[in-house]
């Protein structure tokens, strides 16, 4: 029975949330309805997919809500989610979208209807680069932010390569962070990102510079 | 630069295999990554890496838990750990290291710490609390860096609770003089804004600052906020309209630093989610929608370069000109960008462009008619998502002419498709086209059958039932429905002769329904034969027990003969023995039913046509059963709650003043025990109504007392509201005939439309099967989904031959009978063409229409919910030109006219006494306005519109209706009929509660006639919360804790306590008193019972305790939401006081 009550209490606050109109009471629904939400996931694990695609209409607004680079061999390299998923979900996702994504012929459309989300992908030469966005989204505007991040990797790295990115991940991480923050662009200046990525690089270098001094003598 | 890229990856197979390239030279090759990389890379099998990661994962883990590990070491170990993770191994036992990481490491190490935590773990990671302290401290650090990576981690995830402690401290930072740190701030308050929007209401000022910001950066990130408010509450934010287009222009005209640009496009992502934001601001709005026009011009104009990213400016230009008021010019160019790219060789594009098809396809059918040889192409293209695409659209555009072909698609592409969720998706439909627009029977049945063949058992439940429900119901026609059911019949018995082990359980589910209901209408089928075809469905191996109870009660209906009866009795006694109980209880049914025929006839009589079936909720049936067994010693039922509490009390001393101790009538604790929703609950999940008898626990009450309830399985349900258009008893023209004359002479004329090179013959014969009916004068019904009800199911279309004739006389006179227009606003709506011909007569004026018929379009979100109220009323409605308020030039009041105030002398008198809401103003037309206020009557609620007429001449044939989901409105008194120039009439209404909202909305509509023109209407709504409502009820102690028990709906929930005073529960119940006119019953000592009732008498009950600085209030009510919603206004009360 226990089982059934998150559930149960999800269900009937998204109908309360969406039925509505008062923006105060809404604003406490919603956040009741995460909790709800974040509850079933727990007691279920692996949240079923119904809920998953009303919960991220629910939550509609133009952020992305994960972006995945995996290799042609289908090995992930780099995944990032911006919305709260169990581990269990992510992987389940991620076997899904790969299959789906190495399965497309190379002249196909970059654009995937998959559960209620669309897929954005874009392939650089053995790497896949995979976003999820909303139906609402725009998706050439995803797909050229796919573009914009290579070109950030590209700068920082020097004419990039998957080694570049399987090597020093944390790196490119650390880049993805300053381009895109919570699903959201947040600095399309290309000079911007790679001063910010540059000044803590900068930082870096310098301590590792000391540490080597402090090291000498031992 | 791409191609850069492109050559450099392309190399790099050739990298993977040796190590000694230049590029490898930053791979830190020495590094333990490096080898656990390499090691990976070498090995074989996927056991192997399994092995090799374990082992690499005990190394960490051993390595991480020592005290001599350096954070230098650690930040290693971090950067290991997380690649384990993404490799898809789980070490959660690093979490809280990284997080020591963050709190503890220099620079450098925090960084990766903070990574290692925003990876690893969700917003509602539990561990996330110990990060609350670093990320205060690093708030605070005067490096720059340290506060950068802090407030990186929080726009990612921070736990909602803790957003108070630093929002002081990220407020503070929106002030800080590098741009990179405010950006940054934005940011994070937008995250905060998205979690828990309530916290950061009160600096919505900041935002503005952000907005004005020096920093194009900042400006942009302050963008995202907007976004997300304006879209939530366009109406507060009209007054940016100007600046947000003001920044745009300058975005245009590339006034922003060259950094911002993009492939020589100047900040795409900024005019991107500026031209959201516009379209969100001018959505249902003239005259914001005019201050954009001239931008959203210069934005397609200035987007002409061939690159992708002007493309997708294009496509949000496009997406917003749709959105907003309309402009003719900017259609025109907006039309012939979706030309482009549905035209594009390029795939993306055309995609897109069909998208954007999908989108304007109801506001102007023309455009699909344009690219209808195009659409064909994409419906024949081998990538799915386009061909997916291109049936949407279709979908989009059907009408009763092309329905046949465009289901046949859409059909197709189910019987290929793969994917679980489109095959759910276009499975709905289908169904739903089908009843729409099913040309007849055979047609309607087959596809029918491929939709329950194709859905399986994955497609929504709401589709057999709403088929079952069709046939059941029927239509205007006995002999119709005779042919209809006769023709399922038909068609399920040689379903079954052939192999139904292949159909889905659900469609036989449907089958057994059927053919228990209805195959006694052929007459030449034996029953007997019947019930041999449904029993061998039995003994199928994948035959779920759901679907062997459907099949035994169609078996129970169907026990005629002798023959019949053998075959029920042997069925019988194979499943009396199950071990599912229901089967076993369906067998027992069977059993019996068949061997009393009278029994029978009465249970489960034959062809009767839909009586509502009445549901004892209170069970009162059983309270013989029930007295019997008390008297016999058993204890009384308890519901589940009281039961936790008498737990609870075992252990603890009872603070329940009012349990068992009071006396307990033996009636309140047989009736009303089960509450209706749990009832309802519980018959709807297994669509079986027998679960009732279950509870009584003895097979010989079960019929008892309730009429028919297994009569029909699955019915029980649908006395909730469903969504199902086809049920509408109404009898009103669904097409008038002139536009189904349209239609076909536009079906003659199609061919002609299309100008095609190449003679495919076969294309263009389709061509003309999918288009027809997408007439060039734009007439067809393009109802979205939301408009469900607009085309009945195709009998209704029959014998109204009288119709248009009457649509005329309704248009040039004001006499027009009520049921004909009925219910048909939204066609009228669309249907500008019989506006065109007959009331207006200069062409100027047409493209006016147009124009307003567009914002109609527009506009439907927000009248569809009217219209809907309106048909389901079904009251009369003398609405014949609603368009024209939309197409009038200025329907807009002056704000600054002078507010009536004298409007309140026009009361009636005998309610001048009584104290009445603000008045308030509902709507305008150049002629008459309307205003409305309420007056609280001790026992009823009256809401008083006042007309008033403002202009020279008389209004006549006034009609206001009002109209609510909530409510039953019903008229007072005499409702005016005519009001002489520049005066007022006043219309009464009762109220009463239907169900009980926290906010209760009317919608009304008033119609009326000018002595010189046409009939005129307009909508309007009011508002008012559920307080009116509620008056003091006064009850006793006692009788408060009997009505107490007898109650099931409850809410529990703490209230702020006023503390100001000496008495708090005393201070905070008078306010409570006073503000929502509640009756305090009594107050002992800490606790303290209230009582209110709904008008007509539906009580709340209210407990309050006081514990632990906060009012702990428990409601309960017989109705449901009214705790619920009552919660809310005394929340509101305290909040307020």
């Amino acid at each position: 029975m226990h089982f059934l009550y998150p559930m149960c209490c999800f269900n009937s606050l998204l109908n309360l949330t969406c039925q509505n109109q008062n923006n105060y009471i809404q604003d406490h629904l919603k956040s009741a309805l995460f909790d709800a939400f974040c509850l079933t996931a727990d007691v279920f694990n692996r949240p079923l997919c119904s809920l998953i695609s009303l919960f991220f209409h629910f939550f509609s607004s133009f952020q992305m809500q994960f972006m995945l680079l995996f290799s042609r061999q289908g090995k992930l390299r780099l995944q990032k989610w911006y919305v709260p998923l169990s581990d269990k979900e992510k992987k389940k996702i991620t076997r899904e979208l790969v299959q789906t994504v190495l399965a497309r012929k190379p002249k196909m459309c970059s654009f995937l209807e998959w559960r209620d989300l669309k897929i954005v992908y874009k392939r650089y030469a053995s790497l896949y680069f995979c976003c999820a966005i909303e139906d609402q989204d725009n998706e050439l505007i995803t797909l050229e932010i796919i573009h914009r991040y290579v070109e950030l990797l590209d700068k920082y790295f020097g004419s990039v390569c998957e080694l570049d990115i399987i090597f020093n991940f944390e790196k490119a991480y650390f880049i993805l962070d300053e381009f895109l923050l919570g699903g959201e662009a947040q600095e399309t200046s290309k000079k911007n990102v790679l001063k910010a990525i540059e000044q803590a690089d900068l930082l870096q270098e310098n301590i590792d510079f000391q540490m080597r001094l402090f090291a000498a003598p031992s | 630069m791409s191609d850069v890229v492109e050559k450099t990856l392309t190399a790099l197979p050739s990298l993977l295999s040796l190590d000694s390239q230049p590029g490898s030279a930053k791979l830190s090759s020495t590094s333990k990554l490096g080898n656990l990389i390499r090691g990976i890379t070498e090995l074989t099998s996927k056991h192997e890496e399994e092995k090799l990661i374990q082992r690499e994962l005990s190394a960490i883990k051993e390595q991480v838990s020592s005290p001599n590990t350096t954070m230098r070491q650690m930040k290693e170990l971090m950067v290991r750990t997380i690649y384990c993770e993404m490799l898809g191994y789980e070490a959660s036992f690093s979490y809280i290291h990284a997080i020591k990481l963050a709190q503890q490491g220099t620079v450098l190490e925090k960084r990766v710490g903070y990574l290692a935590v925003s990876l690893f773990l969700n917003e509602n990671h539990e561990l996330l609390l110990l990060l609350v302290n670093t990320v205060l401290k690093d708030l605070q650090s005067t490096n720059l860096i340290e506060v950068c990576m802090a407030l990186t981690v929080v726009s990612q995830m921070f736990p909602k609770d803790m957003i108070p402690a630093i929002l002081p401290l990220v407020e503070e930072k929106l002030n800080h003089p590098k741009e990179i740190i405010r950006r940054k701030a934005v940011l994070a308050l937008y995250k905060f804004y998205l979690i828990a929007p309530n916290q950061v209401q009160h600096i919505h000022n900041k935002f503005r600052k952000a907005l004005c910001d020096k920093d194009p950066g900042v400006m942009t990130a302050s963008l995202h906020i907007y976004l997300q408010m304006i879209q939530e509450n366009p109406e507060g934010y009209k007054d940016l309209t100007a600046s947000f287009v003001a920044i745009l222009k300058q975005v245009v005209g590339g006034k922003l630093p060259m950094d911002f640009n993009y492939h020589s496009v100047p900040a795409p992502w900024l005019q991107i989610q500026l031209l959201r934001i516009l379209s969100f601001l001018g959505k249902n709005d003239q005259s914001t929608s005019e201050i954009m026009h001239e931008v959203l011009d210069e934005s397609l104009r200035r987007a002409e370069m061939n690159h992708n990213i002007t493309y997708a400016i294009l496509y949000e230009c496009v997406k917003c000109i749709y959105t907003i008021h309309p402009k003719s010019e900017l259609l025109e160019k907006a039309a012939k960008c979706i030309g482009n790219f549905v035209l594009s060789p390029k795939i993306n594009l055309k995609y897109l462009g069909l998208k954007a098809l999908t989108y304007v396809v109801q506001q102007d059918p023309k455009l699909a008619l344009q690219h209808q040889m195009t659409i064909i192409e994409c419906l024949d293209h081998p990538d799915l998502i386009i061909k997916r695409e291109t049936l949407e659209l279709l979908f989009r555009i059907t009408n009763a002419q092309n329905v046949t072909v465009i289901v046949e698609k859409m059909l197709e592409f189910l019987r290929i498709s793969k994917d679980d969720h489109t095959t759910i998706d276009l499975v709905g439909k289908v169904a739903e086209l089908a009843e729409k627009y099913a040309p007849d029977n055979e047609w309607f049945i087959e596809t029918m059958n491929t939709v329950f063949s194709v859905g399986g058992d994955m497609m929504q439940p709401d589709i057999p039932n709403s088929f079952l429900k069709l046939l059941s119901e029927g239509f205007d026609s006995v002999e119709e429905d005779r042919k209809l059911r006769l023709f399922a019949v038909n068609s399920y018995i040689s379903l079954l002769q052939g192999e139904p082990g292949k159909l889905p359980q659900r469609f036989l589910q449907v089958i057994s329904w059927v053919l228990g209901e209805y195959s006694h209408l052929r007459e030449d089928l034996e029953a007997a034969v019947v019930q041999r075809l449904l029993a061998r469905l039995l003994d199928m191996k994948n035959c779920s027990s759901e679907t062997k109870s459907w099949v035994l009660t169609a078996m129970t209906k169907l026990c005629e003969g002798a023959s019949g009866v053998s075959v029920a009795q042997q069925v019988s006694e194979t499943y009396s023995s199950s071990l599912d109980t229901v089967l076993r209880q369906r067998a027992q049914e069977l059993q019996h039913l068949s061997q009393d025929s009278e029994l029978r006839a009465k249970a489960l009589p034959r062809g009767v046509g839909l009586e509502p079936v009445e549901v004892d909720s209170s069970l009162s049936f059983l309270d013989g059963f029930v007295s019997e067994a008390l008297a016999a010693g058993a204890a009384p039922y308890k519901p589940p709650h009281q039961r936790q509490e008498e737990l609870a009390g075992t252990k603890a001393l009872s603070l329940e003043p009012y349990g068992l101790s009071l006396p307990i009538s033996m009636s309140s604790c047989i009736t009303d025990r089960q509450s209706p929703t749990l009832l309802s609950m519980s018959s709807g999940l297994s669509g079986d109504s027998t679960d009732l008898s279950h509870k009584g626990g003895s097979a010989a009450l079960k019929l008892d007392g309730v009429k028919r309830v297994w009569g029909r399985e699955g019915y029980l349900s649908h006395k909730e509201p469903v969504e199902e258009p086809a049920q509408v008893e109404v009898p009103s023209p669904v097409r008038s005939p002139s536009r189904q004359g349209e239609a076909d002479s536009s079906h003659s004329r199609t061919p002609t439309l299309t100008p095609t090179p190449e003679s495919d013959q076969e294309k263009q014969q389709l061509a003309s099967s999918l288009f027809v009916g997408l007439g060039s004068q734009s007439s067809v019904c393009l109802m979205g989904k939301s408009e469900q009800t607009t085309q009945r199911f195709r009998r209704k279309a029959k014998g109204h031959s009288a119709a248009s004739s009457t649509s005329e006389q309704m248009s040039n006179s004001a006499v027009s009978p009520p049921s004909t227009v009925d219910s048909l606003l939204c066609n009228n709506l669309l249907d500008s063409n019989i506006t065109s011909e007959l009331a207006v007569s200069s062409p100027k004026r047409t493209s006016q229409l147009s124009q307003g018929l567009a914002a109609t379009n527009g506009t439907c979100d927000a009248d569809t919910e009217l219209l809907e109220s309106d048909r389901k009323e079904s009251k009369p409605a003398v609405i014949t030109d609603s368009y024209v308020v939309a197409a009038d030039p200025a329907p807009h009041a002056d704000p600054d006219r002078p507010k009536d105030l004298d409007l309140s002398s026009h009361l009636p008198a005998e309610l001048s006494g009584l104290s009445h809401s603000e008045i308030t103003h509902l709507c305008t037309n150049q002629n008459l306005e309307l205003s409305a206020c309420h007056v609280q009557k001790e026992d009823s609620l009256l809401l008083i519109v006042f007309i008033s007429n403002s202009s020279d001449s008389a209004v006549q044939q006034i009609l206001v209706q009002v109209d609510s989901d909530e409510l039953e409105v019903s008229c007072v008194g005499d409702s005016p009929v005519e009001v002489r120039s520049h005066s007022v009439a006043v219309c009464q209404y009762s109220l009463s509660v239907k169900r009980p909202a926290v906010h209760i909305e009317l919608a009304g509509m008033v119609s009326y006639q000018l002595p010189a023109g046409s009939p005129q209407s307009a909508p309007f709504s009011y508002k008012l919360p559920l307080t009116s409502f509620i008056r003091p009820l006064t009850v006793s102690t006692e009788e408060y804790g009997t009505m107490w028990l007898a109650f099931s709906h409850d809410t529990r929930q703490n209230l702020t306590l006023i503390s100001d005073d000496q008495e708090p529960l005393t201070a905070t119940l008078n306010v409570l008193k006073r503000r929502l006119q509640l009756h305090v019953v009594e107050i002992i000592g800490m606790e303290g019972i209230v009582a209110c009732r709904l008008l007509q008498d539906q009580p709340c009950l209210m407990h309050c305790r006081v514990h632990a600085g906060t009012l702990a209030v428990w409601l309960r009510s017989p109705v449901p939401d009214l705790p619920d919603c009552l919660i809310y206004h005394c929340q509101r009360a305290l909040q307020g006081h």
